[in-house]
């Protein structure tokens, strides 16, 4: 099942409305990465509120996704990972380190704004000094 | 009890199917809803081990009683090119397959129960359980 990817502003916002195989995550991937470069966003929400299970490859793929998008110039938030989910994956060793996270969609479009505005400070390009 | 659930894996979706089936025995057994999902986390690992080395096989899910306790017991079975060595494959970030090596060491933290047997060439079957008390 194709996920749905709406394009709000400078980000984009995937919203997994059911059990996605491995096939239909790599997919989302794929998709999401060649939209950060099509619509120049800045940020990308995944939310996974529908999704009652999360295994290591799940986690993978979304650990890539944020890790290819921020490449890409672009902040990815996972948002909705619900609470049995998260004990589930403690328990299996998956955590999702050096990705962010938000409780739900609203507070990812908050860390988002946020990302935004310290972005602002720091143009696009310029090279940090350590 | 219920009869055996057998659901054969074959196809990425397959393991979508196993770990539903999973949550709907444990759900139908009483298991609380974060134990279902500890339940289809552990089988959606075991499902995917399949599917990465042996290509198919199946899973049986079934209901069992022992004293006061219910159980819900996961049997993978594959006639897959087998583990060659059971001990490593439990230890957590070992991989032969560029996984993350999570699958097994993972399944065995959620689960009660949790037993590798392998034949190198003749396959592996993995038996896992999780139990709950009665009447508590």
């Amino acid at each position: 099942m194709e996920v749905p990817i709406l394009k709000q502003g400078q980000n984009l916002i995937a919203s997994i409305q059911s059990a996605l195989t491995d096939a239909d995550l790599s997919q989302l991937r794929e998709a999401l990465i060649e939209r950060v470069g099509r619509f120049r966003a800045r940020g990308v929400i995944v939310d996974v509120t529908a999704l009652d299970v999360m295994d290591s490859f799940a986690v993978r793929t979304l650990r890539d996704i944020a890790h290819m998008a921020r490449l890409r110039g672009a902040e990815t938030v996972i948002v909705g990972i619900q609470p049995e989910v998260a004990f589930a994956m403690v328990q299996l060793g998956l955590t999702l380190k050096g990705v962010a996270t938000a409780l739900d969609l609203e507070e990812g479009l908050a860390f988002l704004d946020r990302a935004g505005q310290a972005g602002l400070d720091r143009p696009r390009g310029r090279i940090e000094r350590a | 009890m219920p009869d055996p659930v057998l659901v054969p894996i074959a196809a990425d979706v397959d393991v979508v199917t196993a770990r539903q089936c999973g949550r709907d025995v444990a759900a139908a057994a009483g298991f609380s809803s974060g134990d279902q999902t500890v339940i289809a986390a552990a089988i959606s690992e075991i499902a995917r081990n399949i599917l990465m080395y042996a290509k198919r096989g199946e899973i049986s899910l079934n209901v069992v009683a022992n004293g006061d306790r219910q159980g819900v017991v996961v049997v993978a079975r594959d006639q897959g090119p087998g583990i060659r060595d059971v001990e490593r494959a439990l230890e957590d970030g070992y991989s032969t397959s560029g996984g993350l090596g999570l699958g097994l060491p993972g399944a065995r933290r959620l689960m009660d129960d949790f037993d590798v047997a392998s034949t190198v060439g003749q396959g592996t079957t993995v038996t896992m359980k999780k139990w709950r008390r009665l009447h508590s």
